[in-house]
Order: structure tokens, then sequence, then C-alpha cells
């Protein structure tokens, strides 16, 4: 056995590639230097950092914006440089979320220069607006590591968001919209696995078809039913609770552990689906299925039967995902709601290397995108608007196209399987 | 455990596969299925399998019949298969591996790994199979990955084995130790299966000999009943001459001279490492080696799909380090690459076309912008002709024809212009014993007519037939060069393993080995 030793390698990130990134980071690092630092005059930021109802509240952060953006440029370029001289190996994915997070963190102090900024307020935003992309890359997670590409991800949040609000409000119950969103989501999601399992349907046709089915069907019913009949559009939201005693905790009690139900119930969802996933019975089946149909069909899987019960799940998923944007969030359903949500969900799925936890965390990067956007818009750094609601989509158009690069797909993941 | 096909027979449409077939297995005894390719050795053993439901015909276990829907009713009878194609899961684990489909589990369909390895383990030392039951399965040497494979039937209680071309995708030693692993599963009282069309190994291993031809059994014999020659008779239907004529070379002037050449695969790890060599006209130089150790990257980086890391490559005289392909097809350089159907061909392009990949921007074929159908078609039906590609038309797409036709399509399309280098990778594989002959007996006339021609190969029979000079690679490096004359199958076979034995041995007594001074 002494001659394969040339093709087995421990890491899969070239050589190349590494180097592409410590030259990134000292990028950065400049970056950082140059803009935040000699950007900033000597004025101090300030951030405050309580939630209500805590045990004690944390004093008032206040630093110097020059000094602060230098010494995060200090911490950028050592990391970079140690990538350079040694190299993270597999880490690099977690050293570059730290790298970005500085830069980020660099900008906001130099954009809250002489003035002062809610933290506690930002990063609950954060959560709030990477709940949906979290429960829609869930989704997506459980459709592609079986080997069906669901981009319908977008169309099935519509749908059951539209579908949520109908039936929470006729009901006047909100657990049976909560239901019959997560539904209505199964129910489009059956389509999709009927196309692409049954009738092998090119699966990003078949999603393409649902999301336009989606968006046609409810912005109709939008303006044909639920302007006229406007109690219809009008089921309340799911209430916030507080767990006992944890939720006093400074800043994070009231972050994590004060809510409405369906962010908890994310919560468990991404411990859940990646426990699961990588640690049971059912998680192998669903990997192998999605990896190598055939080897799973010769020790007796059924590799279709899986498949529909992935994807109808995944439907359910982004049916939540829906359900939260209205009945979990606003309580009422406006026309294209989701505005691309479900894209971007597919993004933090490819981000977060199909794993719900790091979907999750993909999920909180785009969902900073989007409440930075707000923020900054108050804090009027001079940056126009316009130009600010093209964040979160900026973010996800660079995730993709420069950081997942060889994210590993699941090999028969848009393959359908033919028994001979 | 005895397992028995009574009068087997498998139809697709249009085609039948299996025809009336008996077969008779029973425990502690190795049966050969020998036949060519495309003679239903696959598909009769997919029945067994319960991956194919025969049209006719049953299957008696213990004589019991038995019906077998699926693969699992086939399991759960003790039939245990391992595929040509291995169906492991690359980015699994052994353990995942092995007991997917079967998994042990510890409350909440938690996966009991632990508990899955020890059985694992001991199956492992009972038959001899050495395996690391954490590795992950794209890390390890094809062989180990054909344990894994064994162990996995073994673990699902296989009392009755079937290889499907087990020993295709092995080095010599791993042979070696394939044979000895089937003789400890013969003594444990399993039944077995072998399926080849390799006529040594037959002889070597099996109890039985069962030959296929076109789907039905032409005859039952046993290795001490019959030679090479009779078997490779009946499996082709025909006498066929196994060893190529050929004359000794009468090389000339150097064609191609590679010099410390390096290349990195996909993954950028430098795959070839400072190789030089020289291809003479008239004259046939073999790669030998196992694959995997760089002679796809080396070729793929001297015919301009690659780029050259560093190192020199000339023709003639002329520099073409990094040269376009169409660049050294100008300079006729043929290439019959190593993976037909991906770079061989356009599956989808009719037989015609295919002809013309090279040269349809070219008179005849090409006018202006406009190209010249009826030109094609009547070059196409002349070189099917030619060259015995067996299809109903030029027009029918290339995917549509078996895979010796395949080639003899791409030898044909590379072999009709003039020739200086014929750059022959892994020619035959996969191929039936008719079809190697003829374009064994092509590539030679090649070198006949005074082209040098480079040919990559893993199948030592093949270097052994065509070579004048041999190279074996091992790690990215070439490790040894032999001349035809001097080089034995025991030689070559240790190459390509990596030992290094240029300098000549101590002498002492080679009886001594084992013994520790």
């Amino acid at each position: 056995m002494s001659s394969h030793s040339a093709t087995v390698t421990t890491s899969r990130i070239s050589p190349a590639r590494a180097r592409g990134f410590g030259i990134f980071f000292i990028f950065l690092a400049v970056a950082m230097a140059v803009l935040f630092g000699m950007g900033s005059g000597p004025d101090s930021a300030t951030f405050g950092l309580n939630g209500p109802d805590q045990f004690a509240d944390l004093p008032t952060v206040e630093i110097p914006a020059a000094g602060t953006a230098y010494f995060l440029a200090v911490v950028a370029a050592f990391l970079g440089g140690m990538q350079l001289a040694r190299g993270f190996g597999h880490r690099i994915y977690l050293v570059l979320g730290v790298v970005v997070f500085l830069f980020i963190f660099a900008f906001l102090v130099w954009a809250t220069e002489d003035n002062s900024l809610n933290l506690y307020g930002m990063l609950q935003s954060t959560l709030l607006r990477a709940i949906p992309l979290t429960l829609g890359a869930i989704s997506g997670v459980l459709c592609e590591k079986s080997g069906v590409v669901n981009i319908a991800i977008e169309g099935m949040m519509l749908f059951s968001a539209f579908m949520g609000v109908i039936i929470g409000s006729a009901s006047g119950n909100l657990w049976i919209g909560l239901i019959g969103g997560a539904l209505a989501g199964g129910v489009l999601s059956s389509v999709l696995a009927v196309l692409s399992i049954r009738y092998r349907v090119d699966q990003i046709i078949a999603g393409t078809v649902l999301n336009i089915f989606a968006l046609g069907i409810t912005s109709y019913l939008t303006a044909r039913v639920l302007v006229e009949y406007q109690n219809l559009n009008n089921p309340g939201t799911f209430r916030q609770f507080s767990i006992p005693i944890v939720s006093k905790i400074p800043l994070i009690g009231p972050l994590l552990f004060r809510n409405n139900i369906l962010i908890f119930l994310t919560f468990v969802l991404v411990g859940a689906v990646w426990f699961g996933l990588n640690k049971t019975r059912w998680g192998l089946r669903v990997r192998a299925v999605g990896e190598h149909p055939k080897a799973a069909d010769t020790v007796g899987i059924n590799v279709q039967r899986v498949r529909y019960r992935n994807v109808i799940m995944g439907g359910v998923v982004a049916g939540l995902a829906g359900a939260y944007l209205t009945l979990g969030s606003v309580g009422r359903f406006d026309e294209n709601m989701t505005a691309g949500k479900g894209f971007i969900a597919l993004a933090a799925m490819l981000f977060g290397r199909y794993n719900p936890v790091g979907a999750f965390g993909a999920a909180l990067v785009f969902g900073f995108a989007e409440s930075l956007q707000n923020k900054l818009a108050i804090l009027n750094v001079g940056i126009s608007s316009e130009l600010l609601a093209m964040a979160p989509y900026l973010a996800t158009l660079l995730v993709v196209a420069g950081v997942v690069g060889r994210t590993r797909v699941p090999a028969a993941d848009g393959v359908p399987y033919v028994k001979e | 455990m005895k397992v028995e096909l009574r009068g087997v027979t498998k139809r697709f449409p249009g085609v039948v596969a299996n025809r009336d077939v008996n077969l008779t297995v029973s425990g502690g005894e190795v049966v050969a299925l020998l036949g060519e390719n495309g003679a239903g050795k696959s598909t009769l053993m997919n029945v067994l399998f319960g991956l194919y439901e025969a049209t006719e015909g049953e299957i008696y276990i213990d004589d019991q019949k038995a019906e077998f829907s699926s693969p699992a009713d086939a399991i759960a009878a003790g039939i245990g298969m391992v595929h040509q194609h291995f169906m492991l899961i690359p980015v699994f684990n052994v353990i995942e591996n092995v007991m997917l489909g079967l998994e042990e589990t510890k409350g909440m369909g938690r996966l009991d790994e632990d508990k899955a390895s020890e059985r694992l383990l001991s199956l492992s030392r009972e038959h001899g199979l050495q395996v690391e039951p954490y590795a992950v399965i794209e890390d390890l040497p094809v062989g180990v990955q054909q344990r894994v494979e064994i162990l996995k039937a073994l673990y699902r209680n296989a009392d009755c084995l079937i290889l499907d071309e087990p020993t295709a995708v092995l080095t010599p030693d791993e042979i070696r130790d394939l044979i000895g692993v089937i003789q400890s599963l013969k003594d444990a009282g399993k039944a077995i299966i072998f399926i080849s069309h390799k006529l040594k190994e037959v002889l070597e291993i099996a109890d039985q000999i069962v030959v296929l031809r076109r789907g039905e059994v032409v005859g039952t014999t046993t290795p001490s009943e019959t030679n090479e020659q009779e078997l490779a008779t009946m499996m082709v239907g025909r006498d066929v001459q196994l060893e190529v004529s050929k004359t000794p070379s009468e090389p000339g002037t150097a064609v191609l001279r590679v010099t410390d050449m390096h290349v990195r695969d996909d993954r950028e790890v430098k795959v070839v490492n400072g190789v030089s060599f020289e291809v003479k006209a008239k004259e046939i130089l073999a790669i030998a080696g196992v694959q995997g150790n760089g002679q796809t990257q080396l070729i793929e980086a001297l015919t301009g799909l690659r780029k050259v890391e560093s190192g020199n490559v000339t023709l003639g005289d002329e520099d073409v380090t990094g040269a376009s392909p169409a660049t050294l097809f100008k300079m006729d350089v043929a290439h019959i690459p190593e993976d037909r159907q991906a770079d061989g061909m356009i599956g989808a392009f009719s037989i015609a076309d295919n002809l013309v990949l090279n040269t349809y921007r070219e008179r005849p074929f090409s006018k202006g912008i406009l190209t010249d159908r009826s030109a094609i078609q009547r070059s196409a039906t002349k070189l099917i002709e030619d060259f015995d590609i067996r299809t109903p038309s030029a027009r029918s797409p290339a995917s549509t024809l078996s895979g010796g036709n395949q080639q003899k399509m791409i030898v044909a399309r590379e072999f009709t212009h003039a020739q200086r280098l014929l750059i022959a990778s892994q020619p035959t594989r996969g191929l039936d014993v008719g079809s190697i002959q003829y374009i064994h007996a092509r590539i030679v006339a090649q070198r006949d007519e005074g082209a040098g021609v480079l040919l990559v190969s893993s199948e030592l029979d093949e270097i052994m037939a065509l070579a004048d000079r041999i190279a074996v690679m091992c790690a990215g490096e070439i490790v040894g060069v032999l001349d035809r004359a001097d080089a034995t199958r025991e030689k070559v076979g240790r190459l390509m393993a990596g030992v290094r034995d240029e300098a000549p041995r101590p002498p002492s007594p080679p009886v001594a080995e084992g013994e520790g001074s």
C-alpha cells in the first residue's frame, strides 16, 4: 500500500487558496486602518449593551474610535500573517468569520463616532432577521442532504406566510394558523417531490415554477381577497415570553430567552436537525441517499421514500419560516413580503456548508447585514439609503461568489435516482 | 450453503441478456464466471442479487425456491455482492459504510459506532481483512476499499459472495492479497462466485469455470481440464490470438523528450514529481503503474489539458511545453484519452460528428463557415468500414456504441492522420478480448509505420504485450526503466509497488527471508 500516499491529503484547501485567505485578511486590515482609523476624528463611540428586565445593567462602553480601528486592524493583520506563515487548516472559515466580524465592528465604531448606539437593539434585530433565514436554510439542508435541490424555499415561504395569515385570521387561533402555514409549505413541497422524484423534472425548473406559482397566486389573492376583507389579514402575532431566571442575565438573557415560541422552536430545530443528521440512523441513511443512492439501494434502503420524506419535511420547515414572517413578526401579509429571503436562506445553507448550525451562523451574518442597513440609516453616516438597502443582497452575493467557493455538495444532489 | 440458478432468462426490451442459464455453487467452492464484456455476467449476478428480476427461471437456496425482488431479500437469504464499481459512500468512514442499512443503535435512533466496530473488527481478524474502522473511504486505496466491501457483505452474514471483476482495479500485490482472502473465505465454508474476463486468474482461483457467451453458458470446466487458449476460444467463440505478433523495434531518433516535469492535480497536490523520459520513433514506450500514481496528470499535461508546473517538453526540435491540444494535433500528435466517454467523445453527437471532432474546421468538412454534411457522412461511412465499428448507422449517437466500438471510433479518428507521436492512455480498459486484440494490432501498426508511441497502462498483460521499453511510475516518479527483453512480470510488479532495486542485491540466499539474523 505504499503507492497512494501522493493522493491522500488531510486538508482540502489548496495552498493557493490558503494564501489567498491570508492576503485577504491583510487587505481587510489595511482597509480598516485607512478607512476607519485615519477616517476617524478624536471622538469616542458609545455603545449600550442592555436589554429590558435584567438582574443588573452593564455599564455603557465608550471607546476611542481611531484607536479601536487601529487595534482591530493589527489583530486582523496578525491573523493574516499567521495564515500566510502557518495556515489555519480547516479552521480557516472560523478565522474568516472572526476577521470579517472585526472589520464590521471597526466599521460600526467608525460610524458611531461621536454618537451612541445600543448594541443590544442591533443584536436583537440581527437575531430576528436571522430566524426566517435559518428556517429556510434548514429546509434546504433537509432536501439537499437527501439529494433533491430545493430552490423553491422562497415560494414555500411566501405561500405559507399567506396561508398562515388567512387560516390564522379565519380561525381566530394563531396555533391553527401556524399549523396551516406549515402544512401549506408541506403541500407545495410535495408537488416539488413528485415532480422531481417521480417525474424526474429538472429540479431547478420545478423549483422556479413553484416560486412563480407562489408569487402569482398570493399576489392575486392579496389583491382580490385581502384588500377587500381586511379582517382576513389580521391574525395577530405570537406573544413574547421569558424563560424564568436565565432571561434576566444581562445582554444574552433578554436576547436569547425573551422571545416568541417560533424563535425558541428555531433554536430547537437547529440542534435537532444537526443531531438527527449526524448522530442517528435516520441521518446516516439520508446522507447515504444524497451521496450515493445506488449504494443505499443495494443495502436495502428505499431511496425514493427517504427523499419524499425529507422534501416534505423541508417544506414544512420552510412553511414555519413563512409563518414566522407573518404570525411571528409583523402580523399581516404583504404582497411578495419574502423579497428574496428564501434565496438568501439558500445562500446561508451553502455558507453554512449544509450544516444546520453553520447555516444558523450564516443566517446571523445576513441578518446582521440587514440590521446594519437599518441602523446606519438612523446613524446617518452619509451613505444613501438605496445603497444601504443593497447590503444584505450584496453580502449574499459576496458569500456565494467568493467565500463558499468549494463547499462540498452532496454528490447526488439534484440527480434523480433511476432504479434499473 | 448451496445456491442454484435454474433456467434463468433475462430479457430487456429488444435484448436477451441471459438465456436459460444454469449455475450451481456450494459452500467451500469457488465458481468462476468467465465471459467477455457484454456476455451477461453482471446481469446474471444482478438477478441473483435481486437488482433485476428474472424473466424466466428460478433461484434455489439450499434446494428451497427463493424469490428476490430487491437486494434486501437477497441479503436476507445470505447473498452478498462486491460490485465492480464499489457501492461505498466516499465521504463516510468504514464503519458507517459497513453498517448502513443495518445500523446498531442506542436509544432515539442514535448510532452506536463502537458496537458496530467491535463486530467489524472481529470479522476482520477472522478473515484476515485488515481495515481501520474510522478511516474515511475516499482516503483509502482501492484495494482496501474492496476489503471494506467484502466486510460489508460478511457483516450481513453472507454465505455466498459474488465478486464482480474484483481484480480489475488492483495492483499485482493486491491481487495476491485478494487471492489469499478468497482462499480463507473458502476455507470458512463460503460459496464464492468470481466474475472475470481474465484467463490467468480464473485458472488460478477457480474450482469450477463456467463460460458465458452472449448470455448463454457455452461450457463448464475445471482448471485442470483446460488452458488459456481453450478458454479464450470458448469465451470469444472463435480462435483468438492472445499475443500480438510484433517484430523487435528499430528505434529511430527521439520524437518526444520530457525533462524534469512537475504537475499538480485538481487539489493542488503535486502528483508528478520530476519525471523525465524520451520516446523514439518506431518504438513503444509503456508507462506502467498502478492507477493514481500521476500517470493521468502526466498525460494531461503532455496533451495540453493540464498546466505544466515546471519542466520541459519537446517534440522533435520544438518546445511544446504547455501547447494546446489543437497545436499538438497540427504537429501530428494523436491522443487516445484515458476516460474515453468523458474526454474522447461527445456521447450525444452522432458517430459521424465524433469522427471529425479534430478536423471539422478543415477541408473537405468545412467550406467557409459552413460544414459539408455529405463529406462528413462519406468519410464516416468509410471509417466505420475500415475500423470495423459495429453500428447500425453513422448517424447513431456515439453513446449507443459498446465500449469496444467507442474506442474503435476514437482510434479511427486519431489514426487517420499522419503521425509522429501517439499517446494512448489505458487504450483497452474494459474492452473484450476481440477489441483488445484489434486495438493492440493497430498500435503496433502505427509504430511500424514510424510513429513513436507513448502507452500508459495499468494492465501488466498489456504492458508486456506491447512495450519495447517499460518505464514504471510510482508516487509521481519514474522508479525504473526496463528494456522489454529484461522485464519480467515480477520485476515490473515490484517496481509498481514502489520497490526500487536497481542496485544489485547483496548475495544473500533468497530462502533466508523472515528468519532474522
